[in-house]
């Protein structure tokens, strides 16, 4: 497209969007005065913003297409990111742990209160998020309700603690066993769908769950919840509220390097195989000997199960839980995390959890304009990174002719 | 010494109204080459899809025996994993490979079956399921080297020509260790070369002491190839015997070419 084109494409955007913002941007009612001020400058200023944001998008664009074009046939494969090529030299790949992991574990001792709780939220969806990895980017199973088995697990810890007075290490493994059956619970039902039918199930019984937690008042106490849950305890030691969030901080850092251990683990293994031959292609996969049932129940239940381990620290954080936190939100932030860190990809998970969880808290100089700047980011994002932010290079099996197994 | 190790009697297969398979009746015996023929939507694949448990007959019997044991076992309305942990593996018409995975990787696929590790093996990686997977490798390896894929390993199997992702389906099938091997069109969309060479590998995996059992409509392979041809039509059966015989057989000749009008 020529110079001048793309302006008076740019200048005809710019009015659409000053007509379009219109009734938000310009008029406004003032009930104290009973008059409308009409605030005509803030025309010029939509007009003036679009018209920049529209150069610099066609401008992105013809380099992208530019460069699409120059690309050889060779180049089909998707091209290695910056942080692929870091992680595959193990030099700076070694930097980067040790910078990290200092930051990492220096966090709570330079930063507010404030600030760690924050960072715990924000951990507690990267484990969140590489739970619903397993089931959604390796098993391929696109699942809405995901949210429910968090519910399950933090519902588990706030019931055994108010009746049984059981300890958070106690319910741990039982909050994340009981998520893991409802899994194979709901896995059960929906093992013949796919796609957007099993979306559809799973969504439902993601609110199933959570009118049950509402309307059941005898087992849940309804809507108003339940509160004083014990936070988790550190050998009978009592903490202070500001030593127990960095107790905590340090608990989920240990819970993400687990997790992060065994996703990894899975992906590689016979079963994570499995799960990849499963979204590839179903009948295959089973021509090909693979039980498809407990292929896919164990997807959902070990998913499952981490949701419900995180269930249990939610409820041990915030000491109170109640229906309101578990709602379809939920599940669709947690699958945002995943498709937009890049789906089968564990580093894309971590920094779409980062970016989804601590954007809008840091966004919070913009005030209201928080959320709306935070969905341009998202559609942006989309657009020009649609396989998500780190897409997933996997370590495939190579086999050198020396009849020796090498996992690159 | 030739017993059947497939035999089928009265197999049927309803969809609706329609009759796509009519009391069927087919053998198999060890260590032969077996082709089933017949003009479009016969039935062919239809019936390698009852064998496989992908549809569930509506009559009749599937009987496995297992070369080397007396016992029969009845594959009918067994689920398709099922069916191939007994013994008997098939490749697909329209290829229906896992295009993002490396062609090891889809042939590893294939010893799925044969193999055990499980949640714990993975994530503990101990002494037995790193044996095991390092057998995995090595079997898959020296498959790939059999059907003449071991330099393309490591490509992704969406990168291959179309005549080696057909010897790759045929690769990941041989992986379950059938004894009885289906395929399905395997020379379909292949050149005269590819054909050539497809030709060769069949003999070789059938001197192996694997039988076969394979749908094709390229008439010079299937001639040169089969020990017994069956033929199909409307879901019936309407000849059986040895490629001479079916060459000469006048009902053959009738269902692919139609009647002769003046006679």
């Amino acid at each position: 497209m020529s110079g001048l084109k793309v302006i008076k494409k740019a200048l005809l955007t710019s009015l659409w969007f000053v007509f379009l913002t219109f009734p938000i941007m310009v008029i406004k009612v003032d009930p104290v005065e009973r008059i409308i001020r009409w605030r005509w400058q803030n025309s010029l200023y939509v007009a003036l913003g679009t018209f920049c944001v529209y150069l610099l998008a066609q401008f992105i664009l013809q380099r992208k297409i530019k460069k699409l074009e120059s690309q050889t046939e060779q180049d089909s494969l998707p091209k290695e990111s910056v942080i692929h090529r870091i992680l595959a030299n193990p030099k700076q790949r070694n930097l980067l742990i040790v910078a990290l992991s200092a930051v990492i574990l220096a966090f709570p001792l330079f930063s507010s209160s404030y600030q760690t709780n924050v960072m715990i939220t924000a951990l507690m969806y990267v484990v969140l998020g590489l739970g619903l990895n397993i089931v959604v980017g390796m098993a391929g199973l696109l699942d809405l309700g995901y949210v429910a088995f968090y519910a399950v697990g933090a519902y588990s810890y706030a019931l055994l603690n108010h009746h049984f007075q059981l300890g958070f290490w106690a319910v741990l493994p039982i909050g994340g066993g009981l998520a893991a059956l409802f899994g194979i619970l709901l896995g059960f039902p929906v093992l013949r769908l796919r796609g957007d039918y099993l979306a559809i199930v799973t969504l439902g019984f993601g609110e199933i769950i959570r009118l049950i937690l509402e309307n059941w008042s005898e087992f849940s106490k309804g809507p108003s919840g339940i509160s004083n849950i014990s936070r988790p305890g550190l050998f009978g030691i009592e903490l202070s509220l500001d030593s127990a969030i960095i107790y905590l901080y340090y608990l989920m850092i240990l819970f993400v390097i687990v997790t992060i251990f065994i996703v990894n683990r899975l992906q590689d293994s016979r079963l994570g195989r499995a799960w990849i031959a499963l979204r590839e292609d179903e009948i295959a996969c089973q021509a090909m000997g693979i039980d498809k049932r407990k292929t896919k129940l164990v997807a959902f239940s070990l998913g499952a199960f981490w949701a419900g381990i995180i269930g249990v620290v939610f409820a041990a954080k915030t000491t109170f839980v109640n229906p309101a936190s578990f709602t379809f939100l939920e599940s669709a932030i947690i699958l945002s995390i995943v498709v937009l860190g890049g789906m089968g990809s564990i580093v894309g998970v971590i920094f779409g959890a980062m970016i989804l969880i601590l954007l809008p808290e840091y966004l919070r100089a913009l005030s209201e304009y928080r959320m709306l700047a935070f969905g341009a980011i998202l559609v942006a994002m989309m657009v020009f990174r649609p396989q998500g932010l780190i897409s997933n290079i996997r370590r495939t099996y190579r086999f050198e002719k020396t009849h020796s197994l090498n996992v690159k | 010494m030739n017993s059947p190790i497939l035999k089928i009697s009265g197999l049927t297969m309803d969809f609706g109204g329609i009759r796509a398979l009519n009391r069927l009746e087919l053998d198999v015996n060890a260590g032969e080459i077996v082709a089933l023929i017949g003009p479009n939507g016969a039935g062919k694949t239809t019936f390698f899809n009852c064998l496989t448990g992908i549809y569930k007959p509506t009559a009749g019997e599937i009987m496995l025996t297992p070369p080397g044991s007396s016992k029969s076992i009845s594959l009918k309305g067994l689920k398709p994993n099922h069916v191939t942990e007994k013994g008997l593996a098939r490749t697909f018409q329209n290829i229906r490979l896992f295009s993002q995975m490396t062609v090891l990787e889809n042939v590893m696929i294939g010893r799925h079956c044969r193999t055990k590790a499980f949640i714990l093996g993975a994530i503990f990686r101990n002494a037995a399921t790193r044996k095991e997977e390092k057998q995995i490798v090595e079997s898959s390896a020296a498959i790939l080297e059999k059907v003449g894929l071991a330099d393309q390993a490591n490509e992704f199997a969406k990168n291959l020509s179309y005549g080696a992702q057909r010897r790759l389906e045929i690769a990941r099938a041989l992986a379950t260790e059938p004894f009885l091997l289906l395929l399905d069109e395997p020379a379909a969309g292949m050149n005269p070369q590819e054909t050539h060479e497809l030709d060769r590998l069949i003999r070789e995996i059938s001197k192996d002491g694997q039988s076969i059992l394979l749908i094709e409509h390229d008439m010079k392979l299937v001639m040169s190839l089969s020990d017994r041809i069956f033929v199909m039509d409307y879901g019936k059966k309407i000849a059986q015997g040895k490629p001479s015989e079916i060459r000469a057989n006048p009902a053959v000749i009738k269902a692919y070419l139609g009647e002769d009008v003046d006679a």
